[in-house]
């Protein structure tokens, strides 16, 4: 590595916010853990990060102590659960800088996220914004996740609208070159990723955002990766709808969340109906509640919720620069490290800017598949395959990748487990 | 785990130097089968004589595992009757979902025996049988086929 001097009355690297790993990794009882013989290395957060004691703390107090279900009680232990519940609504509105918790859905994960709007749009909206037919277009990009396109893909079955999407650079950046004419008057919302979850590319915003706005399009991001691992504001970003989900942000499986600005929530109609969206029901018709009940049909995942609301309280008092410079630092260390490997390809940035903790790669000449076997007999857990994002392997005329994700409690000698062990891979398939 | 359990040197060989490999003509049916989660993909071609399989090609790509396991199926059915491949078949099927309890009979599955270990490691099962259910699948396709033209 190259040492810059930076100086004097320019920020210093010393200024950056950090914390102490090894401190934090004692909260993460999982990584105590030993497998095929080896001290784990998980770096396979991007697909679901470990939980704190914290959070599964949090989880067990509530099932222990204050379970009951929400919004329809009047005794005590549903007073209890619906303040958690409803508090850990507030926490995540506040962690995303939203205006009010009245915004903020919770759904099941990011891809239930994304598909309600999806559902909020169709051939006979009330509001023209989500009206949706022959002729209007739908924009999206070649890195986003499956759960970024198929629900896309559906809608414009329903409806007859035309999906279009940004390419793909060679080095993995969004291709914005022919942003004007791709999101046009016709255009009626724009879906992509914030952050990829196989690139690890971060996509920078603003001009799409601009543009959006010219055309009276509607924006929206897959937040997925980057809200766990990058400070968010909602606000700033000027954004219509995010979507993102818990259990890649310390928190439990089965809870995600939907960001929209509360006036374009409730003009859109409900997406699942039954018990706690309605304001009247009768056999004739039924009128709806106003966002977010109107989009939480059904007992809600409390627990998850709590533990949602725990996670981002731990992530708070971390502090979300930290979280991202801790990253940074990491992904300079393990771009790197990964560049001594002979034959390894990354796909996606290779220099630590305008990316996150995420690095896809190859070993030329042998499968993911081998790659990620003989890395988890030394103990090193990647991801391999095609991640959800099948576009992305062929746009890059890959079958699959092997790909290595870092979070909070990652730190340098397990990037140094994933260079040793792919020595190993190397050897076997030699 | 021993890795070399899941990785015999009779799988690294196929794998290596993979035997039958490429589509050949003339073919009785010809089918393409893919494993949805890790994105392998086999194409499958057998050619008929009479009951006899007198050839299996094949192309793909994907992990060690399911490439080797198609050359060892081609070295195992081509020139076999039907009804024996499919005794073949049902016995590398049985191996592998044997979890690792069976012990396989050396005269049936010959080279394919070394895939014994692969049936210990649940996320691999499905990539050693990627190409013998093409192979299955082909092998109905052909004798409908022919069924048909009689």
């Amino acid at each position: 590595m190259t040492t810059l001097t930076i100086p004097a009355g320019m920020p210093q690297y010393d200024d950056k916010p950090r914390f102490d790993v090894e401190r934090v990794r004692a909260d993460f009882p999982i990584l105590d853990r030993e497998v095929n013989g080896h001290r784990l290395a998980y770096l396979d957060s991007g697909n679901t990060s470990q939980k704190p004691r914290q959070v599964i703390e949090a989880v067990a107090d509530y099932y222990a102590r204050h379970n009951a279900n929400v919004a329809r009680s009047v005794h005590t232990l549903g007073t209890e659960s619906t303040e958690l519940y409803e508090g850990a609504r507030a926490k995540v509105a506040a962690f995303i800088g939203a205006n009010s918790p009245d915004e903020i859905v919770f759904t099941k994960n990011a891809t239930e996220a994304l598909n309600l709007v999806a559902h909020g749009f169709g051939s006979h909206a009330d509001d023209p914004r989500f009206r949706l037919g022959p002729g209007d277009e739908i924009v999206i990009s070649e890195m986003e996740h499956h759960s970024n396109i198929v629900p896309w893909q559906l809608l414009c079955q329903r409806t007859g609208a035309t999906l279009r999407w940004f390419g793909i650079t060679e080095s993995g950046r969004l291709d914005e070159s022919n942003l004007e004419e791709l999101v046009n008057e016709r255009t009626k919302i724009v879906s992509i990723v914030h952050m990829s979850n196989v690139l690890g590319t971060v996509n920078a915003t603003a001009r799409i955002t601009q543009r959006v706005r010219e055309v009276g399009a509607l924006l929206m991001l897959d937040c997925s990766q980057s809200v766990p691992h990058l400070p968010m504001d909602v606000v700033d970003y000027d954004v219509d709808f995010i979507a993102f989900t818990g259990h890649k942000m310390l928190a439990p499986t089965g809870i995600g969340v939907l960001w929209g600005r509360q006036e374009l929530l409730n003009a859109m109609p409900p997406f699942l109906g039954g018990g706690s969206m309605i304001e009247t029901v009768k056999l004739t018709g039924s009128t709806y509640l106003p966002a977010p009940a109107r989009f939480e049909a059904g007992t809600p995942p409390i627990a998850q919720a709590v533990g949602l609301g725990a996670a981002v309280d731990y992530l708070t008092e971390i502090g979300m620069d930290a979280v991202a410079w801790h990253d940074k630092e990491l992904t300079a260390y393990a771009l790197d490290a990964l560049a001594t490997v002979p034959d390894l390809r990354i796909y996606g940035p290779e220099v630590p800017v305008g990316r996150g903790a995420t690095i896809s790669f190859t070993l030329k000449g042998i499968h993911p598949h081998d790659v990620g076997q003989v890395l988890d007999s030394l103990g090193v857990q990647v991801r391999v395959g095609h991640h959800c994002a099948r576009p992305i392997c062929d746009r890059f005329s890959v079958p699959a990748l092997t790909r290595a994700s870092f979070y909070l409690y990652t730190t340098t000698d397990e990037v140094d487990a994933l260079v040793r062990g792919l020595e190993q891979v190397r050897k076997v398939f030699a | 785990m021993q890795l070399d359990q899941l990785y015999q040197e009779i799988i690294l060989d196929h794998y290596k130097h993979p035997k039958g490999r490429g589509l050949r003509e003339p073919y009785a049916a010809d089918v393409h089968h893919v494993n949805p989660t890790c994105g392998d993909e086999i194409t499958l071609r057998v050619a008929l004589d009479g009951e006899t399989i007198s050839d299996v090609s094949y192309d793909g790509q994907g992990c060690s595992i399911s490439q080797a396991s198609a050359s060892v199926l081609h070295e195992l059915v081509t020139g076999r009757k039907i009804a024996d491949a499919l005794a073949v078949h049902a016995a590398f099927v049985e191996l592998m979902g044997g979890k690792g309890q069976i012990v396989p009979d050396e005269e049936v599955l010959e080279d394919a025996v070394a895939f014994a270990g692969v049936a210990k490691y649940p996320a691999r099962v499905k990539c050693a049988l990627l190409s013998w259910m093409a192979l299955k699948d082909a092998v109905a396709q052909a004798v409908a086929l022919e069924k048909e033209e009689v």
